[in-house]
């Protein structure tokens, strides 16, 4: 791609800010999101009144949905805001599309501080409705999405189905084994045990994770990410409007979005999915090196995610990943690629997609108490699987 | 075992209804030559209109597969296997599907099978067992 200029490297993370993260909460999805918000506000050291753009992925999802119960249009009369620009929507690259977009308005010159939020209740809904999230009940009778209709008449009510099928693909052409992908969720459990917020916090070990009950071969329970109810929340700002604010601005040096594939979740490459278009995107608009990497927060919505985002963003080679995580010393506080420091999704919590922005920045800040790992410059986060990627490049000068 | 039906339009119709006369139907560019997946008005490859549907072989093999355990709802029977067909007309066009007849140990990468509708209102499901 030919670009004459980066206009992401304009824009900088200046406050983060996250409400409890509770299983579940007794708190209203609004009043867990005013709590992440007001506090992202003050992190920055800004007022509401400063707040000119509000940006969230995927915002009201479905009219109250416990995916996404708030979306910017609710927030904006809820906080008084008077935005330039505001913006949703589940179309875009992952559950990092919100502050992509958002740090797209600001290089656009459409606003100085966006307000970006991602609040989900996905506990609270599970207790009256187990199977409140099947794929079934994204429609209503017969199943008209031009996605998912290609799914539900197999009887494919999970996403894990999907993730489950790349996995068993990974395990064949790769050689990856239980045992590798078990270091996932090993290293999230023993980040966690660190983190006073994640929601599951004792000890796990591997007898505990071979134990644990398969749900879609090869993918166990301790393979998929616990349901919570939370929201987080980032402040954006335009570098020149950051340079006075209290904390050290977070640039981001380099977005990925990309997609060159189709939308879909069985036209794809089954071993990387989208996350090579991202990650290569991301790679080809900045000089910093994948060895330069101190933290990687990488999606664990499923355990095989994070393994194929490491690949894709060539913090080791690809198919290499199972060998790579072998063992956990790599991939843990003290090793050389610390991986979801805060425990992830898979431990921590199912914030799902901005909490891994907020570790990268409370990591970068040097704010992670027990959980902290080395003074480091840069952090890569990444989120989505199947058709769903994104990442950014985060720099602290 | 009870399944979500999809709705059928003019684009769809061929493959879900495809089994009434107990043939697979997959989209097919006259430009190109070649089929794709799923049906649309246009080749996504080289954006042909000159496209429909085309009877295959109904043999393929399994490219990947999960068994799944977890009781999702109280009409389904666990385990059932889940799986990715490639079809044997051409590499890459695949699509989702259940293999079934067979015991979900049985299943491997790379197995061959041929396609079994299961016919449910005004919608046949191509549905995979083992070929010989």
């Amino acid at each position: 791609m030919m670009v004459d200029r980066i206009y992401e490297k304009d824009v900088a993370i200046t406050g983060i800010g996250q409400s409890e993260v509770r299983r579940p909460s007794d708190k209203s999805a609004m009043q867990l999101t005013i709590d992440a918000c007001l506090e992202a506000i003050a992190d920055a050291g800004l007022t509401r009144d400063d707040i000119d753009g509000i940006s969230c992925w995927p915002g009201d999802n479905n009219n109250g949905d416990s995916f996404s119960p708030v979306g910017p249009n609710a927030l904006i009369g809820t906080l008084g805001l008077k935005v330039n620009w505001y913006g949703g929507g589940y179309e875009g690259p992952g559950p990092l599309a919100g502050v992509i977009n958002g740090a797209m308005a600001i290089a656009a010159g459409l606003c100085r501080h966006v307000l970006v939020f991602r609040t989900i209740t996905e506990a609270t809904r599970r207790q009256t409705d187990k199977g409140a999230s099947a794929l079934t009940n994204k429609t209503v009778g017969r199943d008209s999405s031009a996605s998912w209709q290609w799914y539900t008449p197999f009887n494919v009510l999970s996403g894990v189905n999907l993730m489950a099928m790349y996995a068993q693909r990974h395990f064949h052409e790769y050689g990856t084994t239980s045992e590798q992908l078990a270091q996932i969720a090993l290293t999230c459990r023993a980040n966690a045990a660190l983190n006073p917020k994640a929601i599951y916090r004792t000890p796990l070990t591997m007898d505990d994770y071979m134990a644990s009950r398969m749900i879609s071969t090869p993918l166990r329970m301790l393979d998929c990410d616990v349901h919570c109810d939370a929201s987080t929340a980032i402040i954006l700002s335009r570098t020149d409007a950051a340079r006075d604010l209290p904390n050290p601005p977070v640039r981001i040096e380099a977005i990925g979005a990309a997609l060159h594939q189709p939308w879909s979740w069985d036209q794809i490459d089954l071993t990387a999915m989208a996350t090579r278009d991202a990650a290569d995107m991301m790679w080809s608009r900045t000089d910093v090196k994948p060895s330069e990497v101190g933290t990687a927060q990488l999606y664990d919505g499923f355990s095989i995610l994070t393994m194929m985002w490491i690949e894709a963003l060539r913090l080791c080679p690809r198919g290499e990943s199972g060998r790579f995580v072998e063992g956990g010393r790599r991939i843990a506080l003290d090793g050389t690629l610390p991986v979801n420091t805060n425990g992830g999704q898979l431990s921590g919590g199912r914030t799902h997609g901005l909490g891994y922005v907020h570790e990268a920045c409370t990591q970068l800040w040097q704010r992670g108490g027990a959980r902290q790992v080395a003074p480091h410059q840069v952090s890569v986060v990444a989120s989505g699987g199947g058709p769903l990627a994104g990442s950014l490049l985060l720099v602290r000068d | 075992m009870t399944r979500k039906l999809p709705a059928l339009t003019a684009d769809n119709r061929a493959f879900w209804q495809g089994g009434a006369t107990g043939q697979l139907q997959m989209h097919h560019c006259a430009a190109c030559a070649r089929f794709f997946q799923p049906p649309s008005p246009i080749c996504p490859r080289c954006l042909s209109q000159e496209v429909g549907p085309r009877a295959v072989s109904g043999r393929g093999k399994v490219v990947t597969y999960t068994v799944n355990h977890q009781p999702w709802r109280p009409d389904l029977k666990e385990p059932f296997v889940i799986a990715i067909v490639e079809l044997a007309e051409q590499k890459g066009l695949q699509f989702v599907t259940d293999i079934v007849g067979i015991d979900p140990d049985q299943v491997t990468i790379g197995m061959p099978v041929r396609v079994r509708f299961e016919h449910v209102e005004d919608v046949w499901i191509p549905l995979f067992e083992r070929a010989a």
